[in-house]
């Protein structure tokens, strides 16, 4: 099986890197690369994201043809894709990070800046916070409820249909941090940073 | 509800660990990825080496160790020491580093922390102030602590989150090494002026150091010599906060 990391050079994805190898060991081939037919040939695609809504969705649009082929991967052949942190942010249709920027419109809804409530909470939400799974998903297998994993950003994605929300966390309010819709899959918080319990949703996607 | 972080501190020098834990079990006590696998297995929320190499020709070593320790913790990675420019910043995140702390450079030119920031995003940008008591206020050092520089530790404070830090890292020159706990005045100060992440750091003896630090408004507490040592364990920290109702990830 072949998962394909897309390295769009968009922020630091060396521990995404390294922490799908440590789960992946010698029966999974990791790749990271921005080649497009490598892309359309593997199994699974994870879309990793760090710094703004705005440079992520840039970087995507500076290699020709990498937005299509990713949706074609998504919406049409359907395989599994999982997005970190603003990758799962610009599956959004809009984002307001900076300036107002189009999305993927992959999951409808939008990505706005978490009310600090006149700063009574600080931003970035950065730290170790519970999810709160609110829908089976096939990446939470075995794990339990009010799991702490690793948060690092400013930014929230609201979708329109809460139905594609698979678990939250507090922070200011319920913040959506897992999403999953049929293929699509999506966590707000760092897996590769969260210890066992990240590692293991990586490996229940890479073993979807 | 977001956990308060214990974040335990590694000096490294020429790619070896000086002042490391002592455990009679240790192969190599100088080895750095082994130490941080020791942390980050006992429940540290993250790690955070401090580059003290001096000599240029050894500068490199660091990159070597961030690389091998972040192909096996799995927990957040702060590297501070010696970074200059969003050039070092982007070796060291691309070497496996999650977050990188500016200190020196970011007095002497601020733009590389607006610069980095708007590069890397503001996550991974950790400005650490070095503050020491003058008249009635703080005045910042650089150069670990040699240079004293005029300015107002909490004039600079609000300066860097507006340049895009995305966390202060405040040690107190006055208390490093006394074991006589955080300079809480300072913490409170500063942690109630700016909007992000404070992380409290220098004096540390105490499990109830760790919690009067926390109380200060600090978002989590770097301590290095209690876990050195082995006078602690981070669980034992862990546990002990938990015991003052201090939430903490158990």
């Amino acid at each position: 099986m072949d998962v394909t990391i897309v390295d769009y050079k968009s922020g630091n994805i060396s521990s995404v890197i390294n922490s799908f190898k440590e789960v992946a060991k010698d029966k999974v081939n990791i790749e990271v690369t921005s080649d497009l037919n490598k892309i359309k040939s593997s199994d699974k695609v994870v879309l990793p994201g760090q710094g703004s809504f705005k440079s992520c969705i840039d970087g995507l649009n500076s290699i020709n043809g990498l937005i299509d082929t990713l949706s074609e991967f998504t919406l049409y052949t359907k395989k599994p894709l999982l997005g970190i942190c603003v990758g799962l942010q610009m599956f959004a249709d809009v984002g307001y990070e900076e300036v107002e920027t189009k999305g993927l419109g992959w999951i409808s809804g939008k990505v706005s800046k978490i009310d600090n409530q006149n700063g009574k909470y600080k931003l970035p939400h950065i730290g170790w916070n519970q999810i709160n799974i609110v829908k089976e998903s096939k990446i939470f297998k075995d794990i339990e409820n009010n799991s702490h994993m690793y948060f690092v950003h400013s930014y929230e994605f609201i979708p329109n249909d809460n139905s594609v929300t698979a678990a939250t966390t507090d922070y200011s309010s319920n913040i959506v941090c897992a999403v999953e819709k049929e293929n699509i899959f999506g966590t707000q918080f760092h897996p590769e940073k969260s210890d066992k319990t990240g590692l293991k949703i990586i490996d229940n996607f890479i073993n979807l | 509800m977001l956990k308060n972080r214990i974040i335990p501190c590694l000096d490294v020098k020429n790619g070896r660990v000086v002042k490391g834990i002592n455990f009679v079990d240790l192969k190599d006590a100088g080895d750095p990825v082994e130490q941080a696998k020791i942390y980050s297995d006992g429940g540290a929320d993250e790690i955070c080496f401090l580059d003290i190499t001096a000599s240029n020709e050894n500068r490199d070593t660091i990159y070597e160790v961030v690389e091998k320790t972040s192909k096996k913790c799995f927990v957040p990675l702060t590297v501070g020491g010696g970074v200059r420019s969003v050039d070092d910043i982007n070796k060291l995140l691309n070497c496996g580093a999650d977050k990188v702390s500016i200190n020196t450079a970011a007095v002497q030119n601020a733009k590389v922390v607006e610069d980095s920031s708007r590069k890397f995003g503001s996550q991974c940008i950790v400005v650490a102030i070095d503050a020491k008591r003058k008249d009635d206020g703080w005045e910042i050092f650089t150069h670990g602590g040699r240079n004293p520089t005029g300015i107002n530790a909490l004039e600079f404070a609000s300066k860097m989150e507006k340049c895009g830090a995305g966390e202060l890292l405040v040690t107190s020159m006055d208390k490093d090494g006394t074991q006589s706990g955080y300079d809480i005045e300072l913490m409170q100060k500063i942690s109630s002026m700016v909007n992000i992440p404070v992380i409290a750091s220098g004096g540390v003896g105490t499990l109830d150091h760790l919690v009067d630090g926390i109380k200060s408004g600090a978002s989590a507490v770097l301590a290095a010599s209690i876990f050195h040592y082995g006078t602690y364990s981070v669980n034992e920290a862990k546990q002990y906060l938990a015991s003052k109702d201090i939430p903490v990830r158990i």
